[in-house]
């Protein structure tokens, strides 16, 4: 076992002992169980707040100490090494400490082992040893310290519910913080990278550029070694594919969740709502296996039979099924705003004459407008940020086509294309799946923002 | 129904054409849009169902056949000379030989007419590259049948189980094939001696990744799933937990808490792939944990499942009556002790349907797992969250993505297998909720 986790374990054992330690530590201070009443808690506060004391600094101590330990050791560690290794680029010399590191837990290494490696992997080990060692020690005397002084401390005026409660909440303000931190952690991780290739790349020549091909050169002689960052073509391959779905899903979508709401009585209701639904719980790699086995070769079979030449990665197919994908998304959405309309408006429109298909037609799809629109965009917002399925049925081409039958590409196939695979941070064909991740990240933001505002707004209206 | 009241068409001279009659005269066309509409809505539905039907019996169809293995029997000589030159029996010496010498001479010796050695390559090819380690297995765990013959069953190659499952036309040219006529020939030979036969693959449901399609297994995906899952629940749930009580129970209305909440909102919305980003920039570059390992895959799922249980907490907390709530107060809990003690474990059914469906999620998420290094060629099965894995719905990835043609039924039956992990999770879920909902 890792010194670390025994440390956990060891500290375990020590705040469970520390609870029964102040819980007999309260008991005893009003002299008795009988007159636990004299305490301001009840004696099992008293237990929780020794155990926190003995629990929570060192625990901290060991987060912070984890935290830092590999690079503090590795420091030490270069600065033992041998002057002419010292001296080489940080990229060498990472791979260098890489493979100390590799010889200390008995891998393979990279290159040949000799005395300065071998001493440098003895020097790294005997640091990390002495490291632990202390970090024990430091979480000993804390968890004893804390032990000691919540011990001192409990007195029967003690307000320990209130400072075990103050714990918590804290505990709870933290966790609802993280979506902000996880919010400001994509922002800020896909913008530093995307800043970066904006300095390679300009802007202009990123948003507005009409070639794509974002190999770059291993030498800089290289025929064609410049690459090209212009990401319309992807940008227009994004858009036709969603718009094909959003061509399938729409309507059939629609057109279920009218029938689900207005025509359909209670149990074909109740068999056919969760069936559909299922579609929404199938993940988006099947859709992908699907489409690529499946639908792709019998697009290109009807349209050979037609006369039309039908590429075998078409934009054609990878839509389809991201439209088969997005249905339950559209009936769901499109029955919460039809069932949102008042059932007045219906009754007003029975009253009048209309017939059932009338009302749904020219009274309630009008009156739903508003929140059927949210949907969509939420709709397309998905649609545009679904990626295994065009990873495995779309092209890998950049083609600026609007032609269905052609392989096109999107956003999301490019991130994963560039980024799959060994990578080096400093060249400008990785730091563009980042520049994509901020416009597809801006996009769906701005869609998802304008479509809850559009639907709340419209909610509001009936309420 | 749509008459008038006699009043009304009864002033006057009669008009030529009365409302009522206008009415009248339109209403078969009406009806029959109506009727036409009523259609477009139940076909809507139909191609909704159909659409889910085509897809199940489109996997199921593919999949169902990687149940059942082509096997190959080989009369083995154990041959002392080859496997245990020493003599001496060592466990360590035994598993370092070539058992595939082994398995060529037995060939050689069931085929004597095969002398060429393109011929002998072509022969040689009809057994998985995988029986010699089979062979190697049976004489470490059993040292007394060196120097026997025994006849054994071997995993045959990739090319002969597809044959062998009907896949391969044997009317194309030769050369559009993967097997040549002569090694036919020799596969109808074995099948005439009741040699080659079909049997339950369990090396799919116990091994690794392996790029022989007859090797390959779901075990290693499998153990790397729920390895991430367990990392991304033991992060989410009580995080999640907390952050939906404390919204819920005691944030006051300010526009901090309202940053939250639409922050929670529009992080339920960002596309997956996003949080791959997330997690390679932030985790791996920034903070340095290692690539490819269940514990930064479990790290980004836990950022994505987050929002969905808070959503689902809230609405579970919003669920347990006022009454509940004063009557505690009132009895002098505080409000600490008011949630902990009686809201929380009344809104712990909703919470954990919640949580299995965010679970269900997590488990078929791929997008974001690739960007992280889990798309990685794993044969290992993983032993901890820091060793490198995959991921079942990654594994899914790899296979379609692979040129074989054996590999198909593959991605097909993991499939199956990943529907049936998401099915149960989302079965239990449902029942949690018939079983413990209650109506205040």
């Amino acid at each position: 076992m890792q010194p670390p986790s025994l440390f956990v374990l060891v500290l375990l054992g020590l705040t469970s002992a520390a609870y029964y330690l102040g819980r007999r530590r309260a008991v005893a201070v009003v002299g008795g169980a009988q007159r636990t009443r004299e305490l301001h808690s009840r004696p099992t506060y008293y237990g929780t707040y020794t155990a926190l004391w003995c629990a929570l600094p060192a625990l901290l101590v060991l987060g912070a100490w984890l935290a830092l330990e590999s690079s503090v050791v590795s420091q030490l560690v270069v600065a033992g090494l041998p002057e002419e290794i010292r001296s080489l680029p940080p990229e060498r010399l990472g791979l260098v400490l890489n493979d100390v590191r590799n010889l200390v837990q008995g891998n393979i290494v990279s290159g040949q082992v000799d005395g300065a490696m071998q001493a440098a992997a003895d020097h790294y080990l005997s640091l990390m040893q002495t490291s632990h060692a202390a970090l024990g020690v430091v979480m000993l005397v804390l968890a004893t310290a804390g032990v000691g002084f919540s011990w001192r401390s409990i007195v029967p005026s003690m307000r320990a519910r209130n400072r075990v409660e103050g714990v918590i909440k804290g505990f709870l303000v933290v966790s609802s913080t993280i979506a902000i931190f996880t919010t400001l952690g994509i922002v800020l991780s896909v913008l530093f990278e995307s800043i970066r290739f904006f300095q390679a790349v300009p802007v202009n020549e990123f948003l507005f550029g009409l070639s794509w091909s974002p190999q770059m050169a291993i030498r800089a002689d290289q025929v064609g070694s410049s690459g090209a960052f212009g990401a319309v073509p992807l940008f227009a391959g994004t858009l036709l594919i969603s718009a094909i779905a959003m061509v399938v899903a729409l309507p059939i979508g629609l057109m279920s969740a009218i029938y689900l709401s207005e025509y359909a009585d209670r149990r074909f209701r109740a068999v056919a709502k969760p069936l559909l639904e299922i579609l929404a719980g199938i993940p988006t790699v099947v859709y992908g296996f699907f489409a690529a086995l499946i639908v792709a070769p019998l697009v290109r079979e009807a349209g050979g039979a037609v006369g039309l030449s039908v590429a075998s990665e078409s934009a054609l197919a990878a839509g389809l099924v991201m439209g088969i994908m997005i249905i339950p998304f559209v009936s769901s959405l499109s029955d919460d705003v039809l069932n949102a309309v008042p059932q007045s408006m219906r009754d007003g429109a029975y009253a009048l004459g209309a017939t059932q298909s009338e009302t749904v037609r020219q009274v309630l799809i009008p009156a739903a407008l508003p929140g059927i629109v949210g949907g969509f965009l939420l709709a397309v917002s998905r649609a545009i940020g679904e990626t295994m399925i065009v990873v495995m049925a779309a092209g890998l081409s950049a083609n600026l086509t609007a032609n269905p039958f052609e392989a096109v590409t999107t956003v999301t196939v490019q991130i994963v294309t560039l980024l799959v695979g060994d990578q080096e941070f400093d060249s400008p064909k990785t730091l563009a799946a980042f520049a994509l991740g901020l416009v597809l990240f801006l996009v769906t933001l701005t869609l998802n923002v304008i479509a809850l505002h559009v639907v709340r707004k419209y909610r509001e209206q009936y309420e | 129904m749509n008459r008038l009241p006699p009043s009304a068409g009864a002033k006057g001279p009669a008009p030529a054409r009365r409302t009522i009659d206008v009415v009248n005269a339109s209403l078969g066309r009406r009806h029959a849009a109506e009727r036409r509409f009523r259609l477009y809505g139940l076909a809507a539905i139909v191609t909704g169902l159909g659409f889910l039907v085509l897809l199940f019996a489109s996997i199921f169809a593919n999949g169902v056949s990687a149940l059942r293995q082509t096997f190959v029997a080989i009369d083995v000589h154990f041959d002392p000379a080859i496997i245990d030159p020493s003599g001496r029996r060592d466990a360590t010496e035994l598993a370092a030989v070539d058992y595939g010498a082994l398995i060529k001479r037995a060939l050689r010796e069931a085929f004597p007419e095969v002398t060429e050695r393109r011929e002998q390559r072509q022969l040689f090819g009809l057994v998985s590259s995988g029986a010699p380690f089979q062979l190697r297995d049976l004489v470490v765990a059993d040292p007394s049948v060196i120097g026997s013959r025994r006849t054994v069953w071997v995993p045959a190659d990739d090319d002969v189980d597809v044959l062998m499952k009907g896949g391969v036309d044997r009317t194309l040219a030769q050369g559009e094939r993967r097997l040549s006529d002569t090694q036919l020939a020799w596969i109808d030979r074995w099948v005439a001696e009741g040699r080659i036969t079909k049997r339950f693959n369990t090396t799919f449901f116990t091994g690794g990744d392996s790029r022989e399609p007859e090797l390959a297994g779901i075990w290693g995906a499998v153990v790397g799933s729920f390895y991430t899952l367990a990392v991304a629940l033991a992060l989410a749930f009580p995080l999640g937990v907390s952050a939906a009580v404390y919204l819920e129970e005691f944030a006051p209305k300010n526009p901090w808490t309202d940053l939250i909440e639409v922050n929670i909102n529009n992080l339920a919305a960002v596309p997956s792939i996003v949080f791959g980003l997330l997690g390679l920039a932030v985790f791996i570059n920034f903070f340095g944990v290692p690539r490819s390992a269940p514990l930064v895959g479990g790290l980004v799922l836990t950022l994505m499942t987050m929002p969905i249980i808070i959503i689902a907490g809230r609405a579970a907390l919003k669920s347990v009556p006022p009454s509940i709530r004063e009557a505690a107060l009132g009895v002098g809990a505080s409000k600490m002790q008011m949630v902990f003690h009686h809201v929380l474990p009344l809104a712990m059914p909703g919470m954990l349907t919640g949580t299995i469906i965010g679970a269900a999620h997590a488990l078929g998420e791929t997008a974001p797992l690739l960007m992280i290094g889990m798309v990685a060629f794993i044969v290992d099965i993983p032993r901890g969250v820091t060793d490198p894995a995959t991921v079942l719905p990654v594994q899914i990835y790899l296979w379609a993505d692979s040129p074989e043609r054996a590999f198909v039924e593959k991605t097909a039956a993991a499939i199956i297998v990943l529907l049936g992990f998401l099915v149960t999770m989302n079965a239990v879920a449902v029942i949690l909720r018939k079983r413990f909902e209650r109506r205040w």
